[in-house]
């Protein structure tokens, strides 16, 4: 028997209620289904294809592997808290898009939240460590060429941004 | 009514435990809710285990500070850590090949060992260190041995109520590898893999292999052989028909089977290419050392 329990979220800094989640909910089809941001895609399920990542207390997770109701009251930032609240664009998308890093679009969100972490935690990856960054979102359109150059693009703006 | 109880204690899991044994411990969740996505395993109540902070901590005991017990909750992001890596080099390279970094940043060394799989990337490790596993309950706190603990393929030890505390290992003066093989370098569950440490005061090398029987397996025989013809003071090269001895022992301690992921025969040869690599790489000789 499945009952109903209420907890909430902070997502990308506002308190968000879940209500009526049944026992066994992932974070993921609580973000999707339950609070509307359809950003974070769902594909495999397993934590084999990162296109659900989000950052948890500051931590990329695969967020269809984080049981919801344990979750309660932490810190969740997804890629709809990537852009401003003016809906400018973060470096990273920027430099995605000028690199042409996006194809069918399915696995950038993931993408776009793992390699934020990256620069936030190293702001001069070499290629081995954008490639490890990078090693739990599969992309299957772009063969990864242009998505390494927009890491690239990426960390060049933001050191030119720190050191004007 | 299902109940979440999000521990902040010990003491917290162990009563939400003590009210109803079977409840669902969930850490990191990268293997548990795998099962739960696909419908293989219902949902009743769940303990959260993963805000304990006494679960999360590492430190050093014993008399000569040569054990490091580990919090169940240690996250494999922080196995790779320098300050654990360097006591426990093993633990951190099968660490840092497990998942992506998503799934390092959640997944932990109990949940690996709970989950109990024959392809659980520390299991290796934990055997060829002699673990120990601690658990606690409301009653108490029992420890055992990692080979009493991990029991079957996926099948462990832990009664109903029990929790897993912490793993107790040795801090080993001397080399260590985990070595994995897979079919890529990222992201890959292993067709098989080997660990090997060596106690250089112990005059001793001990080797596990993952993913090649039911449970983590020790090559005994190729243990003795290479006490018997290492080179502990000079760490030297072994000779050419040692490595040889010793990879044809490896090999034949394994019990594998042919599934998905490879034959038999693949994962037997295998893992004697691993052991090769790994006594030479523990042993490098002389020129090797100097560097």
């Amino acid at each position: 028997m499945t009952t109903s329990e209420d907890f909430s979220l902070i997502v990308n800094g506002s308190r968000r209620s879940v209500v009526d989640a049944v026992p066994g909910e992932s974070l993921l089809f609580v973000l999707r289904e339950r609070l509307g941001l359809v950003g974070s895609k769902n594909a495999c399920e397993e934590g084999e294809c990162g296109s659900c990542t989000v950052r948890l207390d500051g931590e990329t997770v695969c967020s269809c592997l984080v049981l919801a109701a344990a979750a309660a009251d932490r810190e969740v930032v997804t890629i709809e808290g990537l852009a401003s609240e003016d809906a400018v664009l973060s470096d990273v998308q920027q430099a995605f898009l000028d690199a042409g890093a996006v194809q069918c679009g399915f696995c950038t969100p993931g993408l776009l939240m793992a390699v934020d972490a990256l620069l936030e935690a190293d702001a001069e990856p070499d290629e081995l460590a954008v490639r490890e960054a990078i090693s739990g979102n599969l992309c299957r359109c772009t063969g990864y060429g242009r998505i390494l150059d927009a890491v690239d693009r990426a960390a060049s703006a933001r050191r030119t941004q720190v050191t004007p | 009514m299902v109940t979440v109880t999000i521990a902040t204690s010990i003491d917290d899991a162990c009563a939400a435990l003590d009210a109803d044994p079977e409840a669902l411990v969930i850490a990191g969740g990268t293997d548990l809710m795998v099962e739960v996505n696909r419908g293989a395993r219902s949902v009743s109540n769940v303990v959260a285990v993963d805000r304990v902070p006494e679960l999360r901590g590492w430190s050093l005991e014993g008399d000569r500070s040569d054990v490091l017990r580990l919090g169940a909750g240690t996250t494999c992001a922080d196995l790779a850590e320098p300050s654990l890596a360097k006591l426990v080099p093993a633990l951190a390279q099968a660490a840092r090949t497990v998942g992506s970094p998503q799934i390092r940043n959640a997944a932990t060394l109990g949940g690996n060992l709970a989950t109990a799989s024959p392809a659980g990337d520390t299991l290796p490790v934990l055997a060829a260190l002699n673990a120990e596993v601690e658990l606690r309950s409301s009653t108490g706190t029992r420890r055992l041995p990692l080979d009493e603990f991990v029991v079957g393929v996926k099948v462990n030890a832990l009664a109903p109520g029990e929790l897993i505390a912490a793993i107790r290992v040795p801090v080993l003066d001397g080399p260590q590898e985990f070595l994995k093989v897979g079919t890529r370098n990222a992201m890959v569950i292993a067709v098989t893999s080997l660990a090997l440490v060596v106690d250089r005061p112990g005059r001793t090398v001990r080797v596990a292999l993952g993913s090649v029987a039911p449970v983590p397996v020790r090559a005994i025989e190729a243990e003795v052989l290479a006490a018997e013809r290492c080179d502990f003071d000079g760490m030297g090269l072994p000779p050419d028909e040692v490595v040889d001895r010793f990879a044809f022992l490896v090999a034949d301690a394994a019990r594998p089977i042919d599934d998905h992921r490879g034959s038999a025969v693949y994962r037997r040869h295998a893992v004697s290419v691993l052991a090769r690599r790994a006594i030479r790489r523990a042993f490098p000789g002389v020129s090797a050392v100097a560097l």
